[in-house]
């Protein structure tokens, strides 16, 4: 009885931080968030609450998301198969690799940052400069943009990716391997047409994942895309952007009057809270579709 | 270690089971059919243990042959030498030779994808893919390269009335195979198998996860696609075995201790093991 009441009160606690959290979000953003301040731009005055907009920080923010996604998936995908279907379990890379995996899965994300800035931008960067634009007086790719806070966020989520697909691919009974491969299948074709569609709900659930964590990370941008404001839209990779996390930090330590910019402080957290939400409730019908399909077979 | 004689069957296989009628002919087709699997000397290690000793075994053409024997004996690794499923698994070794049709499967040259689709397999645990019962056929048809149209039609409807499985499922083709029952399934996997057109089929205990009338069945089924295809069968079951098979095997701890015509092996076996076995003394 005792274990029953103290895990009924730790999990009631989660649930209490968790109402208080969003309750405290709800009730001061609700009531400045308005359709013109989701989307209008950020031009007449962004500490202002009459007056400021994050329609920018809105696109920059499901922008560097999305990009992110086309890294993230396929790279973390094809590792995990490699993980899984090729490479033997007990060998000494197959160790390194998923040490490796684990390990960035520790790393802080701030770390992250450091890192994309490091290499990203003055390594990959510096050298596309050299190759590609020479002469150029300013540099074109080694500065931060969306390209490579992209690529530092997908660096970052990739273990969750790997993650997610290794489990699925263990969750496919190996008879159905062995039923592919003894029709005279390859190794390859029974990969792409019977262990990938068994497990790209698996898939999925990772890029959920991926898309949750990095929505709202702020660190690994920090120094490598993310720009305190900007008259414009991002129009090229290598173009910096506004970000609604990173925008947070800004309302709340650069504001010229606090009072004022309170509510739409709130407002932002709210639409950020709302954004990957919507981007979890997307990736989530999509998976129950392709779930449902495959239990109708066809 | 001396190379132990291979065990064939005596030309006059046939005189071994006197006034035994009705298993006569089966004798006779024994000794007459053309040796189409031919194994000599097969040892198989997985890493240093040793899994299968030195087996020399002759596999005739268009006949049941059983494999029998008591649980790790080596009977089903034996049978996935044919089509080397055992290269999956790391650390394994097969020494000594396997020529199907005079070729010799080991040999660096052959390719393992073109002896699969000559020899097909069904497995002990029915594993139909997640697709529709149509698809499940098609999927080896694809794999060597028939593109959608009557021809293949025409192959799965032909494959799953060659598996007894055409009139339960022709108005369902394209729902789930997952639906059907265990039987169902596993005649859709042997109908999956043969749409390939393979020219020998391994079974690997096919029915031991069935009940009897799903088992009954896979049986009758057997006997008709003998016409046809070579089948060798592994099974645990013995009155499986007489029902079956026209050659039987008995091995035990990796060692094939005796191989005849399956009714001289029930009736009246040349080693005392065998008989111990089949008389259900041990096992």
């Amino acid at each position: 009885m005792a274990g029953a009441g103290i895990t009924l009160a730790a999990t009631l606690l989660i649930l209490l931080i968790l109402a208080i959290i969003l309750g405290n979000v709800l009730w001061h953003g609700l009531p400045s968030l308005s359709f013109r301040f989701v989307f209008s731009g950020a031009d007449r005055d962004m500490f202002d609450v009459n007056k400021a907009g994050i329609l920018p920080m809105l696109v920059g923010t499901a922008s560097r998301v999305i990009l992110m996604s086309f890294f993230v998936i396929p790279v973390g995908v094809i590792t995990a198969i490699y993980l899984n279907e090729y490479a033997k379990p007990t060998s000494a890379t197959t160790r390194v690799i998923r040490s490796a995996v684990n390990n960035l899965a520790g790393v802080p994300s701030i770390v992250f940052g450091l890192f994309g800035m490091g290499f990203f931008i003055h390594f990959a960067g510096g050298s596309m400069d050299r190759l590609f634009h020479p002469g150029s007086a300013e540099p074109v790719w080694n500065k931060p943009g969306i390209l490579w806070a992209s690529l530092t966020l997908a660096v970052m989520t990739m273990p969750l990716v790997i993650v997610a697909t290794e489990e699925s691919l263990k969750a496919i009974a190996p008879g159905l391997r062995e039923a592919s491969l003894a029709l005279g299948a390859t190794k390859l074709e029974t990969v792409r047409k019977i262990v990938l569609p068994q497990a790209l709900p698996g898939i999925l659930t990772g890029g959920i994942l991926a898309v949750s964590r990095a929505g709202g990370e702020v660190a690994p941008i920090l120094f490598t895309g993310a720009a305190y404001y900007m008259a414009h839209y991002p129009q090229a990779l290598t173009d910096q952007f506004m970000d609604l996390g990173y925008h947070v930090f800004v309302l709340s330590t650069q504001s010229p009057n606090v009072d004022q910019t309170r509510p739409i402080l709130f407002a932002t957290v709210l639409t950020l809270l709302l954004l990957t939400f919507t981007l979890n409730v997307v990736a989530i019908i999509i998976r129950a579709r392709i779930r449902r399909g495959m239990r109708a077979a066809h | 270690m001396t190379s132990t004689p291979k065990i064939s069957i005596p030309p006059s296989a046939e005189a071994v089971a006197p006034g035994e009628t009705g298993e006569a002919p089966q004798a006779r087709s024994a000794a007459d059919s053309r040796i189409l699997i031919e194994s000599s000397d097969v040892s198989l290690f997985y890493g240093p243990s040793q899994a299968l000793k030195r087996i020399s075994i002759d596999i005739r053409e268009r006949l049941v042959t059983a494999f029998i024997g008591p649980s790790g004996c080596g009977k089903s690794t034996f049978l996935r030498c044919f089509n080397r499923m055992n290269d999956l698994i790391d650390h394994v070794r097969v020494q000594g030779r396997i020529q199907i049709g005079g070729h010799d499967i080991y040999s660096g040259d052959v390719d393992v994808i073109e002896l699969r689709k000559r020899v097909g397999m069904v497995f002990q645990k029915s594993n139909p893919f997640p697709k529709s019962i149509f698809e499940n056929i098609a999927y080896g048809l694809r794999l060597h390269g028939m593109r959608n149209g009557p021809e293949l039609q025409g192959v799965v409807e032909q494959s799953l009335r060659g598996a007894a499985l055409w009139d339960e499922v022709k108005d369902r083709l394209h729902s789930s195979a997952l639906g059907l029952s265990g039987g169902q399934q596993q005649r859709l996997c042997i109908a999956r198998a043969i749409a390939i057109r393979p020219q020998i089929l391994l079974m690997d205990e096919p029915a031991s996860a069935l009940d009897p009338i799903a088992t009954a069945k896979i049986e009758e089924l057997i006997l008709e696609l003998k016409k046809e295809f070579t089948i060798v069968i592994v099974t645990h079951n013995m009155q499986q075995a007489a029902r079956i098979s026209d050659l039987t095997a008995f091995f035990y701890l990796g060692e094939l201790i005796e191989y005849d015509v399956t009714t001289k092996i029930f009736t009246n076996p040349g080693k005392k093991q065998t008989e111990d076995y089949v008389t259900g003394r041990f096992g």
